[in-house]
């Protein structure tokens, strides 16, 4: 339970942030993009603070999740977030993840775990 | 549906420099704790020296302006390209922290963790090979 709020609340968070700099890039299509007012459109969105909220959670939950379970589970199982983020990005933001990208999304999900489970 | 099979010369500098924030912020406060010591649970008082001897190093405040930075960045990439291409992609900075650990910091690299990074590479080179951007 608590490593899918990890992974979905994080995951969930950086597409939030994502939505609204997305959005802001839109708006200033008319108005030039410096990268100043870019961020300040995305920071005047709800979804950009709903996202470092989520992503707060996710922080803590997995601190508490390393306080009793081992973390050479949790930590590679949190590489998951790549995943969580092509399907999330397929869903929301309709992008078109095809079969190459999904497999380069599943190597670096495979390679990420290989490296944290490493450093344990 | 936008074709261009690889990103902006702009967008893949920013995509890189996104990499080398990370990889070189964890670095610097990787550093950093290494001369302040090991940080044990334990008395109140050990810990807040510990911390006063953290934000007395340069190596802690330069990691953590280039942390703030790597977000930054990360938000205007997340502006430009898929959001599917930029945070996998971005996953290289863990191969990077492996290498630059090895080459400055002197740290013992293990096989796995070279299949590891090897792994990562591969999956970015196929990312690297679909368009950037999908959406309009």
């Amino acid at each position: 339970m608590c490593l899918a709020i990890v992974i979905l609340a994080g995951t969930g968070g950086e597409l939030l942030a994502a939505h609204a700099m997305k959005q802001s890039a839109r708006r200033q299509v008319t108005s030039g993009s410096a990268v100043a007012m870019l961020l300040q459109g995305g920071f005047r969105l709800s979804a950009m603070w709903v996202g470092l909220m989520l992503q707060g959670l996710a922080f803590f939950t997995l601190l508490a999740l390393l306080s009793w379970a081992d973390v050479s589970f949790v930590v590679p199982a949190t590489a998951l977030n790549y995943v969580v983020g092509a399907a999330g990005s397929m869903m929301f933001f309709r992008e078109q993840v095809d079969r190459m990208r999904w497999a380069g999304v599943l190597l670096v999900c495979l390679g990420v775990a290989f490296i944290c489970a490493s450093g344990l | 549906m936008n074709d261009s099979k690889k990103p902006s010369l702009g967008t893949a500098l920013l995509l890189a420099l996104t990499i080398v924030l990370s990889a070189g912020g964890n670095l610097l406060l990787s550093s950093g704790m290494k001369h302040v010591g090991s940080v044990e649970t334990g008395p109140l008082i050990a810990v807040v020296r510990a911390f006063g001897r953290a934000i007395a190093r340069a190596e802690i405040w330069l990691g953590i302006a280039a942390l703030l930075l790597w977000f930054v960045c990360s938000l205007v990439l997340f502006s430009r390209i898929d959001f599917s291409y930029a945070q996998p992609a971005s996953a290289v900075g863990y191969a990077l922290v492996a290498v630059l650990g090895y080459a400055v910091l002197g740290e013992a690299v293990s096989a796995a963790r070279w299949v590891g990074i090897a792994c990562i590479c591969a999956g970015v080179t196929l990312i690297g090979r679909t368009p950037p951007r999908t959406t309009a």
